[in-house]
C-alpha cells in the first residue's frame, strides 16, 4: 500500500536536491555522446579498416586486423592528398587574412560609431549571414560568369591599365582558387567581424586616450594600445574563418578547380563516389589531426573569453 | 598678459581679503563653452592658474569639471574659448602634442604592459637613450616608492599601486601640467589621507602645476592652494580653502561647502565694521561683519556654520543670542551635532567640539532641554545671492 | 584624430558594397527575361511565376521548414539545458569532456559531421534495425546534434553575464533550485533561448552538407534540390527564389532590428526618467 507513495515522495525529494541538476547535465551529455562522440570513434575506427565490395564496404580483417596503417600510408604517399591538404590550408590561409585585413577596419568601424549606428551597421553585417549560404555563393557564380557585367567590367578595367598585347576578352575567374578565396572572404567575412566587434567594443577608450596623452599619435596609438588588446578577438575570428574554411565543401565544388580539389571535396569524393569509407575516414582523421593546433587555440581562448564575462558579472553585483 | 580679461559673469568673486599677484600666471583658461549637441556642459568659464598651484575644480557630477579637465588634456575642443598653457595658445593642439599629462580617475593603465612599461611608454616619444629611459622609469619607480614591482602587471598589484603607477606614469615625461581627474576617489578612507600627503609632497618636490577635479571637498580644500566650486557648466567662485568656506560668495556655495544654517535677513543700518541686521527667525537683531553694497532695508540671508554656534545651557554674554529646544543630538566622539527648534518654528544645526570627556549625563545639553545659541559678529556671514 | 575615423568610413562602405552587391546583382537578375542567366534580356516576373507553379521545390521547401521547426525546437531544449549545465554547474564529473563536446561542431568541418553520421546510422541500421531508411528522422537527428551547440553557446554567454545573485535571492526567499531555474532564470535569458531557436532554424533550413549525407532517397529538402541544381550552372529561377529568401530575412531582420532598438531606446528613457525622479 504505501510503497507506491514512498517511492514517489523519494523521487520528488531525489529530484529536488540533486535530480534536476542531473537531468539538466545528463539529457545534452548523453545526446551528445551518442550523436557526435559515437559517429567519431566510428571515423576513427574505420580508418583501419579495409575497404570490401561488400555492403557495408569494409572490413576488419587483413594482415593487421585491429591496426591497419594503410590508408594512412597511402595518404602519404598518394600526392592527391598531399596536394589536397595543400591546396585546402593555402586557401583558407589566404582567405583568413584577406578577412582580417577586410573584417578588422570594419569591426574597429563599427565599435567606434555612435550606438545608433552600431546597431544597424551590426544588423547590415549580420543580414546576409541570414540568408542562405549556398545562395550566397550561387551570387558569385553570377557575377564570376565569363558574360556577367562584373567580369565585363573588371576585365575593361584590366584592359585599361596594362599593354594591348596582354588585352582579354574576359578574366578566367570560375574554377580557379582565386574563386574559392574570394568566396570564402565573402561568406566568412561575418565570421570574422564579429568576434572582433565583441573584443573591440569591450575596450577602454581612455586607454586610448591616456596612450595620447602620453604623446602617441593615433596610428601609434593604435598599434601600442588597441591591435595587442584585440588578439583573442583576432584569434577567435581567425580560427572561426580558418577552420571551417580548410574543410569547405560548397565552395570550391561550385566555383572551385576541379584538378586542384581541396580536401573537403577529396572526403566526399572517397566516401560517396569511390565508396572508400576507410580512406574517406583516415582522409577526415588527418585532417581533424591538422586542425588540432587551431582548434585548441581557439577553445583556449573562447574559455578564456567566458571565463572573463562571468568574472565580470561577478564583479558587477 | 593680455589686458582684455573681463570678468564674465560666471568667474571669480573677488573676496574681501583676497589680494594676489598674478604675476607668474601659468593656466589661463578664457571664456570657454563645450556643448555636446544642445547641452551645455562648460558655460563661458574663464580662470588662471600660477605655475606651482595645486588648483582644484570642485563640484557634483555633470558640473563640467571633468569637462574642463579634458579640454586641458586635448581630448576636447571648445566650442567657445581659448585655452593657454604657459604662454601657448592650446586651444587646437592635439593632445599628443601637449606639455601636460593626465592622471585618470580609473588610472587607465595598460592592460597588457607591466608596470615599468607603463610607466616608460611616454619616454618613447622623448630624443632619449634607453639607458637614460632606464633611469628617469627608476627615478620615477622611486619617486612613488613602487622599486620592487617594476615587472609586475597592473592586475597583480593592489589599487593603492595602482594610483601610484599612474601617477608615475603622467609625471615620467616631466609635464609642465599634470591634470589629475579624481585621484582619490578609488581609494579606502584611510589610503585616501595617507595619499593625499604623498600627492602634496610629490608636487612639493617636481614643482609641477596640478590641476585637480574632485567632487570631494575636504579633498579640495587639504590639497589645493586655490579651488573653484562649479555648478552647471559655471564657475561660482574661485578661492583658496579659506576664502570658500569662511566667506562665500553666494548662498550655493555656502551650502555646497560644509553645512550651514541660513536666516532671511533684512538689513536696519551700518554701524562701522558692523551691520545691524532684523532676523525675525532669531526672535530680533543681530549684528554682523559688514560687507560692502547693501544698504538699509535691503533683504540679505545670513549664513551662521554651526560649528560657529556656541551651545549653553546659561545666558550668554554674546548679544547674537537665541533661546532653543535640543531635538535631535547625534554624537560622533570629537564632536557632537545638536539640531535645534527656535521659537519661530527654524530647526538649526550647532556643532559642539567635546574638548572635555563628559559621561551620557553631563553633556552640554541634553533632548528637550531649553539652550541659548549664540555667535560672534565676525563668525556671521552675510550673502546678498 | 580626424584621418582615422575617415579611414575606417571608407573600409566600412567598401565591406558593405562587397557584402550586398552579388545579392543586389542576384535580385536585378531575377527579373531577367533572358534564359541565359547572364545576359540582360529585359523585365519579367515569369521566373516567379515558374516558381510557384513548380510542384517539387514547392514540396522540397515544405519539408525544409518541417524539418527546421523540429529539429530547432529540441535543439533548444537540449542547447539549453548544456548552456545550463555549463554555466551553473561549475563542478561535476565529465565536464571537461563536455565542454569539448559542446565546442567541438561548433568549428568541425561539415563534411566529417556528415560522413560520420551516416556511418552511424548505416551502422545503427545493420545492428538494431533502426533507421530502415533514411529522410525525416536521420536529418533532424543530424541538425538537432550539431544545430544545439549553437543554442548552448549563446545560452551559456548570457548566463554568464547575468547577475548570479539574484537567483541566490530566490533562493533565500524559499524556492527549490529547479524552482529557481523555472521562475527566475529561464525568464531572465529567455532572449537569448529565443535566439537560440531562431539561429537553429535558420542553419537547419540552411544546411547542405550534413543534409546530403544523412538524407535519402525521395527525402529531398530545398537546399538540396537548389545545390543540385546549382551545381550544373547559374539558372534564373534560382535567382528568384535567391530573391524571394533574401527578401523574407531583411524584412524579418530589419522587423526585428526595429523593435530590439525601440525597446533599447525605452530602456535607455525610462532609466533617465527614473534618475530624474530620484534626484
Amino acid at each position: 500500500m504505501s510503497a507506491a507513495p514512498t517511492t514517489l515522495r523519494r523521487l520528488r525529494r531525489w529530484f529536488n536536491r540533486k535530480g534536476w541538476g542531473q537531468i539538466t547535465i545528463a539529457t545534452p551529455y548523453i545526446w551528445l555522446l551518442a550523436l557526435f562522440l559515437v559517429p567519431f570513434v566510428i571515423v576513427f575506427a574505420m580508418s583501419f579498416a579495409t575497404r570490401t565490395p561488400t555492403a557495408p564496404p569494409f572490413s576488419f580483417g587483413g594482415e593487421n586486423p585491429i591496426l591497419n596503417w594503410e590508408n594512412y600510408r597511402r595518404l602519404f604517399t598518394d600526392t592527391l592528398y598531399i596536394r589536397a591538404y595543400l591546396t585546402s590550408i593555402a586557401n583558407a590561409a589566404m582567405a583568413t587574412v584577406m578577412c582580417l585585413l577586410i573584417g578588422y577596419p570594419m569591426a574597429l568601424g563599427i565599435a567606434r560609431s555612435s550606438r545608433s549606428w552600431r546597431n544597424i551597421l551590426l544588423m547590415l553585417v549580420i543580414l546576409p549571414f541570414w540568408t542562405s549560404f549556398l545562395l550566397r555563393v550561387y551570387a558569385w557564380m553570377g557575377l564570376m560568369g565569363t558574360n556577367s557585367w562584373f567580369n565585363k567590367l573588371l576585365t575593361s578595367f584590366y584592359n585599361g591599365i596594362v599593354p594591348d598585347d596582354w588585352a582579354l576578352s574576359y578574366i578566367p575567374m570560375m574554377n580557379t582558387n582565386f574563386a574559392v578565396v574570394l568566396v570564402t572572404v565573402y561568406s566568412y567575412l561575418p565570421f570574422m567581424i564579429l568576434p572582433l566587434y565583441a573584443n573591440l567594443e569591450k575596450l577602454d577608450l581612455q586607454l586610448d586616450e591616456a596612450a595620447m596623452d602620453l604623446g602617441s599619435r593615433p596610428l601609434r596609438v593604435f598599434w601600442d594600445i588597441t591591435l595587442p588588446q584585440s588578439i583573442p578577438g583576432i584569434i577567435a575570428g581567425g580560427m572561426l574563418v580558418f577552420i571551417p574554411a580548410s574543410g569547405e565543401l560548397i565552395i570550391p565544388s561550385l566555383v572551385g578547380s576541379s584538378s586542384q580539389p581541396m580536401i573537403g571535396r577529396v572526403i566526399s569524393d572517397e566516401f560517396a563516389s569511390a565508396r572508400d569509407w576507410p580512406m574517406a575516414s583516415a582522409v577526415s582523421v588527418a585532417l581533424l589531426v591538422l586542425l588540432v593546433v587551431p582548434l585548441m587555440l581557439y577553445t583556449h581562448y573562447e574559455s578564456k573569453a567566458q571565463r572573463q564575462a562571468q568574472k565580470r558579472a561577478e564583479e558587477g553585483q | 598678459m593680455s589686458a582684455k580679461a573681463e570678468p564674465s559673469q560666471g568667474s571669480a568673486r573677488a573676496t574681501p581679503e583676497v589680494a594676489r599677484a598674478g604675476s607668474s600666471e601659468f593656466v589661463r583658461v578664457e571664456g570657454v563653452t563645450k556643448k555636446f549637441g544642445s547641452f551645455t556642459a562648460v558655460d563661458d568659464v574663464s580662470f588662471s592658474i600660477d605655475r606651482g598651484e595645486i588648483f582644484s575644480l570642485l563640484g557634483g557630477s555633470g558640473c563640467g569639471k571633468t569637462t574642463i579637465l579634458r579640454m586641458l588634456a586635448g581630448f576636447e575642443t571648445p566650442t567657445r574659448g581659448r585655452v593657454w598653457i604657459d604662454g601657448q595658445d592650446m586651444t587646437d593642439v592635439p593632445a599628443y602634442e601637449r606639455p601636460v599629462n593626465m592622471m585618470f580617475q580609473s588610472y587607465a593603465l595598460f592592460p597588457h604592459m607591466s608596470v615599468e612599461k607603463n610607466i616608460g611608454y611616454g619616454l618613447k616619444h622623448e630624443k632619449m637613450s634607453k639607458a637614460q629611459r632606464g633611469d628617469r622609469v627608476r627615478e620615477m619607480l622611486d619617486l612613488v616608492q613602487l622599486t620592487g614591482l617594476s615587472e609586475r602587471k597592473p592586475h597583480q598589484i593592489s589599487g593603492g599601486q595602482r594610483q601610484r603607477v599612474a601617477l608615475a606614469r603622467a609625471l615620467a615625461r616631466s609635464p609642465k601640467l599634470l591634470l589629475l581627474d579624481e585621484p582619490l576617489a578609488a581609494l579606502d578612507k584611510k589610503l585616501r589621507e595617507q595619499t593625499q600627503f604623498e600627492l602634496m609632497n610629490i608636487q612639493d618636490r617636481t614643482g609641477v602645476t596640478f590641476i585637480v577635479v574632485t567632487h570631494d571637498q575636504e579633498e579640495a580644500m587639504t590639497l589645493s592652494s586655490r579651488l573653484a566650486v562649479m555648478d552647471k557648466g559655471r564657475i561660482m567662485q574661485v578661492g583658496t580653502s579659506t576664502e570658500i568656506y569662511e566667506y562665500p560668495g553666494n548662498r550655493q556655495v555656502a551650502g555646497f561647502i560644509g553645512s550651514i544654517n541660513f536666516f532671511d535677513a533684512r538689513v536696519i543700518r551700518r554701524n562701522g565694521d558692523l551691520l545691524r541686521l532684523d532676523v525675525p527667525d532669531l526672535g530680533g537683531e543681530v549684528d554682523a561683519a559688514a560687507i560692502d553694497g547693501v544698504s538699509s532695508g535691503d533683504e540679505v540671508t545670513l549664513a551662521v556654520r554651526p560649528e560657529k554656534l556656541v551651545i549653553n545651557r546659561a545666558r550668554p554674554d554674546e548679544t547674537n543670542r537665541t533661546l532653543g529646544t535640543v531635538e535631535g543630538l547625534a554624537y560622533f566622539g570629537k564632536d557632537s551635532l545638536y539640531r535645534v527648534r527656535l521659537p519661530g518654528g527654524n530647526l538649526v544645526s550647532a556643532m559642539s567640539v567635546n574638548s572635555r570627556r563628559a559621561g551620557e549625563n553631563e553633556r552640554v545639553a541634553d533632548w528637550e532641554d531649553q539652550v541659548w545659541l549664540s555667535f560672534a559678529a565676525s563668525s556671521a556671514i552675510v550673502l546678498t545671492s | 584624430m580626424n584621418h582615422r575615423p575617415v579611414f575606417l568610413v571608407t573600409v566600412l562602405c567598401f565591406g558593405f558594397a562587397f557584402f550586398y552587391i552579388p545579392i543586389l546583382s542576384m535580385i536585378v537578375y531575377s527579373f531577367n527575361g533572358s534564359r541565359l542567366a547572364t545576359v540582360w534580356g529585359g523585365f519579367s516576373t515569369k521566373w516567379y511565376g515558374e516558381l510557384f507553379n513548380n510542384r517539387q521545390i514547392m514540396r522540397a521547401a515544405l519539408l525544409s521548414l518541417k524539418i527546421a521547426l523540429v529539429s530547432a525546437t529540441f535543439a533548444t531544449i537540449l542547447g539549453t539545458m548544456a548552456g545550463i549545465a555549463l554555466a551553473r554547474f561549475r563542478v561535476f564529473r565529465g565536464r571537461t569532456l563536455f565542454s569539448g563536446l559542446v565546442t567541438a561542431p561548433l568549428v568541425m568541418p561539415e563534411v566529417i559531421t556528415g560522413i560520420a553520421s551516416l556511418m552511424l546510422f548505416i551502422l545503427m541500421a545493420r545492428w538494431i534495425g533502426w533507421p530502415s531508411q533514411r529522410g525525416f528522422a536521420t536529418v533532424t537527428l543530424a541538425h538537432i546534434t550539431f544545430s544545439m551547440v549553437f543554442v548552448t553557446t549563446i545560452v551559456q554567454s548570457r548566463l554568464a553575464q547575468t547577475d548570479a545573485s539574484v537567483e541566490e535571492a530566490a533562493i533565500d526567499l524559499g524556492s527549490r533550485p529547479w524552482q529557481v531555474m523555472r521562475d527566475i532564470t529561464l525568464p531572465i535569458i529567455s532572449p537569448a533561448i529565443l535566439s537560440g531557436w531562431l539561429l537553429a532554424f535558420t542553419i537547419s533550413l540552411d544546411d547542405v552538407v550534413i543534409t546530403n549525407f544523412t538524407t535519402g532517397p525521395g527525402n529531398t529538402t530545398l537546399p538540396i534540390l537548389i545545390w543540385s541544381k546549382v551545381k550544373l550552372g547559374v539558372t534564373p529561377d534560382i535567382n528568384a527564389l535567391a530573391t524571394i529568401t533574401v527578401t523574407i530575412v531583411g524584412i524579418g531582420v530589419i522587423v526585428a532590428g526595429i523593435l530590439l532598438q525601440r525597446a533599447d531606446k525605452r530602456r535607455d528613457r525610462d532609466a533617465r526618467m527614473a534618475y530624474r525622479e530620484n534626484l
